[in-house]
């Protein structure tokens, strides 16, 4: 197993069976982690799957970014995390709020743009946010929330606590100026910052390979002396133990950390991306052969968990997914006078 | 009381409120150990220590972000951009981020923080050094945007600034940090959005902002002293919140209406104050709104072409004394 995707993608003849059987062993996680890794990212497979449901039924509308493929990156990492660490991530931010404990329900009708919404309508699929989880949103601008994570450990690094700030961004963000503006500030004043590239290969439809010439993303802070690792974002297990590795860095006062998931996506990078630029049978492999839920589904099969147990899970994600769809469709509308508040505290 | 220099009245303002807080933190290029390059933030390092006065690398972006993430847990960070200019470097921050969090997060989010920036002509610095960008913050829903005059206000707004639980863009003029005025002693604290009238007049309304506030003065006496025009000069002292009150009061009194300003003409803040007169104002105008402005070039680097561009004294009088005599 650890095998990247990509050199796991290229291993054209490998049976998915014996590749399966090779990832086994590896997964550290104890029957009980794996089990809520399990139910955290089914959570968040069946809630876009009908977020993009809603979406097609014209229930959500404007931008709808969906994670599905990319699920076991932000459960291993959280995995990882403990109570008052910090989140921030960008407009792909369904899967880590969802991980973080918020409510499926007020992330639902925010995307259906209801007051029930957690930000009452004027936010939308983007722009989330939880004080109480310290989730910090849900950032649309393409790399904007590297530096805010950073802002995140400097808040920690100035207090003397020993909470750390994720920053999760993608593999196309990664070419942004301010990521490196970040990473030279946080190695200089050895901030407690987890830097997570999602590197789900394509930034919006241009692939990893024709847009960095970076071909090992987990070496772009090692001018700044910031340790790096890649790691299969297919395999829960391994992101885990990468953001193990990663957090307990950054808890001893060493400064920032920097970790390359190599994960997928399965659908466009918004609902409006027919995904031209690959073939379908690329996607069709990696949900065949790589997909991070059926891996966990066997391990907990190898665990002796018996089917009822997984079934139970089952049943229960899809009822709270239904739920959510349910009350994202029964809230009320925003009341117009939300439009004026909290633009400024005063007028 | 004592007479304290704009440059002085920075450094005292800001120590106020950190002396005050221990959640307030600064930071920006050059400004701890060197005291900054316009040597506004002397003494602070040696007494608040290089975890509160966090010199940082050239990095706008960074600078601003961390600024951001730290407010967002409740620190509140003053951050400086050195020429206001180079708030276009950190743009992203100014206008996406920051003054969006609160609203997007429906209230669970703050950003309370101030920018500080050193803004204006008068230094012979050319068209990526001079610029007066108030605008630039002031057309961005969420933010809040003070220029003081004087180095009283300097300390009460920065003051008010720190404490206002919304982002604020501090402009301090390049032109102003040598000048000098009288300050009490003891803490200082102004409130935001509260325009001062310095001088009162009935026969025209003068606002300025900043440098040209001093010229809006010496413009008045002259106006005065040759003309018999007696003009009220209204130092605004913040664009938003915009006291709308004593503009619209002026008004009434005097009739007529005059903005000098240094940004560049088109989309000034005069042209939206005018609009605003012209919507609850207009039967309290006696004529036409004049706005007098730098026109819509870069600035120059040379000292006459720089001299030439800037609204002057001689060119506050001329259009105020002209337009009256209309």
């Amino acid at each position: 197993m650890a095998k990247s995707v990509a050199a796991a993608s290229a291993a054209k003849g490998a049976s998915a069976a014996k590749r399966r059987t090779a990832k086994a062993p590896a997964t550290g996680l104890e029957t009980a982690q794996l089990l809520k890794a399990y139910r955290d990212m089914l959570l968040i497979r069946r809630f876009e799957e009908k977020a993009g449901q809603l979406y097609g039924m014209g229930l959500i509308g404007g931008f709808c970014h969906l994670y599905i493929g990319q699920e076991a990156v932000v459960v291993g990492v959280q995995l990882a995390l403990g109570e008052g660490d910090q989140v921030v991530t960008s407009y792909r931010d369904h899967g880590h709020m969802l991980a973080l404990g918020m409510q499926p329900r007020g992330v639902m009708a925010e995307l259906t743009g209801r007051s029930g919404g957690y930000s009452r309508g004027k936010g939308g699929s983007m722009h989330m946010f939880s004080s109480e989880k310290g989730f910090y949103g849900g950032h649309g601008i393409v790399g904007a929330q590297v530096s805010i994570g950073t802002g995140l450990g400097f808040a920690n690094h100035y207090r003397g606590n020993d909470r750390v700030a994720v920053a999760y961004f993608g593999e196309g963000a990664s070419n942004q100026g301010q990521v490196f503006e970040s990473f030279n500030l946080a190695a200089l004043m050895k901030l407690p910052v987890v830097y997570v590239i999602e590197n789900n290969r394509y930034g919006m439809g241009t692939s990893v390979e024709r847009a960095s010439a970076s071909r090992d993303l987990s070496k772009n802070g090692a001018a700044w002396g910031i340790p790096g690792q890649q790691v299969d974002g297919m395999d829960v297990g391994a992101v885990k133990a990468a953001a193990d590795v990663a957090v307990a860095h950054c808890r001893a006062g060493k400064g920032p950390y920097l970790l390359e998931v190599k994960t997928y996506r399965y659908r466009g990078h918004s609902m409006s991306d027919p995904a031209k630029y690959r073939t379908r049978e690329e996607v069709q492999k990696m949900r065949a052969e790589h997909d991070c839920i059926d891996g966990v589904r066997h391990l907990l099969e190898q665990a002796g968990i018996d089917e009822a147990r997984v079934k139970q899970i089952d049943d229960e994600v899809k009822q709270i997914v239904q739920e959510a769809a349910d009350f994202a469709q029964a809230s009320p509308e925003p009341d117009p006078a939300e439009l004026w508040t909290d633009v400024l505290v005063e007028g | 009381m004592a007479e304290l220099t704009y440059r002085d009245a920075v450094a005292r303002g800001i120590a106020q409120e950190m002396a005050r807080d221990p959640d307030v933190v600064f930071l920006g290029e050059d400004i701890g150990k060197p005291g900054g390059v316009f040597k506004a933030t002397v003494g602070l390092y040696e007494q608040f220590g290089p975890l509160r006065v966090r010199d940082t690398p050239i990095s706008e972006q960074a600078i601003l972000g961390a600024a951001m993430g730290a407010a967002m847990t409740g620190l509140k960070p003053i951050a400086e951009i050195m020429f206001s200019d180079f708030l276009a470097v950190c743009f992203d921050y100014i206008a996406n981020e920051i003054p969006k969090t609160r609203y997007m997060s429906n209230g669970q989010l703050k950003c309370p923080l101030v920018v500080r920036t050193a803004n204006g002509a008068g230094s012979r610095f050319g068209a990526q050094h001079s610029q007066s960008v108030e605008n630039w913050a002031m057309m961005i829903p969420g933010l809040k945007v003070v220029a003081p005059s004087t180095p009283r206000d300097v300390i009460g707004l920065l003051a008010a600034a720190v404490r206002d639980p919304d982002p604020v863009i501090f402009f301090e003029h390049k032109s102003l940090y040598a000048t000098k005025g009288e300050v009490e002693d003891g803490e200082i604290v102004d409130t935001l959005g509260t325009a001062k009238i310095l001088r009162p007049g009935a026969h025209a309304t003068i606002l300025a902002l900043a440098l040209m506030v001093p010229r809006a003065l010496a413009a008045a006496e002259r106006l005065s002293a040759e003309f018999g025009i007696e003009a009220e000069v209204i130092d605004l002292r913040s664009l938003v919140p915009l006291d709308t009150r004593t503009i619209l009061g002026s008004v009434s009194r005097t009739h007529r209406l005059f903005t000098v300003e240094e940004n560049p003409r088109l989309c000034g803040w005069g042209a939206e104050i005018v609009s605003i007169v012209a919507d609850e104002g207009f039967y309290d105008l006696d004529g036409p709104p004049v706005r007098i402005t730098t026109p819509h070039i870069p600035l120059p680097a040379a000292d006459v072409l720089e001299d030439m561009v800037l609204p002057t004294v001689e060119r506050i009088v001329d259009r105020v004394r002209k337009s009256l005599e209309a």
